[in-house]
């Protein structure tokens, strides 16, 4: 290859295509079989090892008249919506701050961004430790006097979601400021001067001139921020694993105990492509709008 | 908001029947910046302080005391514990077993996923061919797709090959959920390089390889370096598959730590605990500090282009 002069048309393909082989295992065999083959077996009472023995949308009616996988959806929705929302308008005020020409930028970055660095089993478990009834902030309030302050949302069922949101959160807020940050770099020096010389006030600059602008960014935001909040597993196992009892179960979960521990496959192939379905609800209308019109890349 | 002009200058230009404002430091507007960032910057570092501070205290004084006092008598045991007597079932032989098979996962496959994604990048960058914008697209979607719906077809997969619960089975499925955000990287990364020094090496002689060892990898480095990055800490951080495609002998060091703090028999030691959940974070919070802009980068390029 390397000492022919010119190279035909055929050959070049072929290295190239060589080359690529990996990628086009991975993407068809894995990704798209892999797939489709989840979904297909989700039709079938696959229990132990995994059957073509079909049975309709069975697993699909025992899924939804589950308490367990309600309740785990009950609470991906509940941490889903205060996450999308609260990191955006977190992520955007720090970013908007960090803008404001001030010193120290680098510093606060670092410091915001360094949960993004840890993984969530270890942000589960530093904030399980933290949010500990005895030890924690609880008791550390009422070792200072106030005996009948309660705050311990890892045992309480009711608000067990909102303790691993704090978590969630600490380690994603981050991420999102980064992206924020680097969309507020991108907005034009003149379009500042000239809302100054308009006389606008700075909140209304950035609600009615700076967000519009960074339509685009808010939409990658988006996206990502939706697309981790369907993987969230790793820090409910660590945080909470899914306690107490049930009260904080999310759907990974649900799936991996199924497929793994209580040797259900069928039911964990159904939850799964639950999930499938609703990122496809998320990803299609993005698709859409973002590759749309014009070709991808 | 480029450094062009100071504000004191721009105020001046607008306000001019006023003259120019002398900026004071303390400005309401100031106190509430910095007042904001420092709240904020609390809440981001407690955490890090509150483990650090149990994780060199002894047991006596976390009962006692709250989590935020310093240690009045520092202690390194939890730490010595954590590392080397830390119990997972049977087995106490700390967490140093599982930092070894973590790091046994994540040498190859670094080296694994990278190789594969630049030579996949390289090719669509600039040897493209009949359908690979296809595989491309797919390879982009599958990053989106929940794992869970891979998860058992890559058991049977691994089944096959005889990989299941190895290191070598591990280190594959990093490789294929590494795929689709590198070889976007490298790709984006290779579409910036001129084309002409691609035409002038073609025109040379050179073929697939040759450009690709003799001209674009040594025009690469940094981006080699940002998929690194990303590809450490993120493996290293992993837990989905660690305890999914490993058995205990092989477990990773998240799952193991994961196992010695969450274990519900035996008295909770919340210092050991802490020791070891810093010990895990070490290695991505080292990279993190070291790597400062060049992290930055590799997320927003990995996140904005995703």
């Amino acid at each position: 290859m390397d000492s022919s002069k010119r190279p035909n048309r055929l050959f070049r393909n072929l290295s190239a295509k060589i080359a690529s082989i990996p990628m086009i295992l991975t993407a068809v065999v894995v990704f798209l079989g892999g797939t489709a083959w989840t979904v297909i077996y989700s039709f079938t009472g696959s229990r132990l090892l995994p059957k073509l023995k079909f049975v309709g949308f069975d697993q699909y009616e025992r899924l939804w008249s589950s308490r367990r996988w309600m309740i785990s959806i009950e609470n991906l929705a509940v941490y889903g919506i205060c996450s999308l929302i609260l990191t955006l308008l977190l992520g955007f005020t720090l970013a908007a701050l960090l803008d404001r020409k001030i010193r120290f930028e680098n510093t606060f970055r670092t410091i915001f961004l360094y949960p993004f660095a840890l993984s969530f089993v270890v942000t589960g478990l530093a904030w399980q430790w933290i949010l500990n009834p005895d030890f924690g902030i609880q008791g550390v309030v009422r070792g200072w006097g106030w005996e009948s302050f309660s705050f311990d949302p890892l045992n309480n069922p009711d608000i067990v979601i909102y303790g691993i949101l704090i978590a969630g959160l600490w380690q994603g807020t981050g991420l999102v400021m980064v992206i924020m940050l680097a969309g507020l770099r991108g907005i034009d020096e003149d379009i500042w001067k000239a809302t100054r010389v308009d006389g606008i006030g700075l909140f209304k600059t950035y609600t009615r001139v700076v967000v519009p602008m960074m339509r685009p960014v808010f939409v990658t935001a988006l996206v990502i921020i939706a697309s981790g909040i369907i993987k969230l597993y790793d820090l409910v196992v660590a945080q909470t694993n899914g306690g107490p009892g049930i009260a904080s179960e999310v759907p990974a979960k649900y799936v991996i105990n199924y497929m793994f521990r209580a040797q259900n496959l069928g039911q964990g192939f159904a939850a799964s492509t639950m999930m499938l379905v609703s990122v496809i609800i998320i990803l299609v209308p993005w698709a859409y709008l973002e590759f749309g019109g014009k070709k991808h890349g | 908001m480029a450094d062009t002009t100071p504000m004191s200058f721009d105020a001046a230009v607008l306000t001019e029947p006023r003259g120019p404002k002398p900026r004071r430091r303390l400005s309401r507007r100031n106190i509430f910046l910095y007042g904001t960032l420092l709240l904020v910057s609390v809440y981001y570092l407690l955490p890090l302080y509150v483990m650090v501070v149990t994780s060199l205290k002894g047991m006596p004084e976390i009962r006692m005391g709250n989590i935020f006092s310093p240690p009045v008598e520092i202690t390194f045991e939890p730490w010595v514990r954590a590392w080397s007597e830390a119990c997972t079932g049977i087995n106490c032989d700390g967490l140093s077993r599982g930092f070894g098979n973590s790091v046994r996962i994540l040498i190859p496959s670094v080296a694994l996923s990278i190789t594969i994604a630049s030579i996949n990048g390289y090719a669509l960058a600039n040897w493209r061919f009949k359908g690979s914008e296809v595989f491309f697209t797919i390879l982009i979607f599958g990053a989106f797709i929940p794992y869970q719906t891979m998860l058992y077809p890559i058991v049977i997969l691994l089944r096959e090959l005889g990989l299941m619960g190895s290191i070598g089975g591990l280190v594959l499925v990093h490789t294929i959920f590494g795929m689709p955000i590198l070889t976007l990287l490298f790709r984006n990364y290779f579409t910036s390089i001129p084309e002409e020094l691609f035409k002038a090496a073609r025109v040379d002689g050179a073929g697939f390889w040759g450009i690709y060892f003799r001209i674009m990898l040594p025009m690469s480095l940094p981006i080699f370096v940002v998929a690194m990055i990303l590809q450490v800490t993120g493996i290293w951080n992993d837990f989905l598959f660690g305890v999914i495609y490993t058995k205990p002998a092989t477990y990773p060091m998240t799952v193991q730590l994961n196992n010695i703090v969450n274990s519900t028999q035996g008295v909770k030691e919340y210092n050991v605990n802490m020791a070891a959940t810093l010990l895990t974070g070490l290695v991505p919070l080292v990279i993190y500090f070291i790597s400062g802009k060049l992290f930055v980068r590799g997320i927003a390029a990995g996140a904005v282009k995703g």
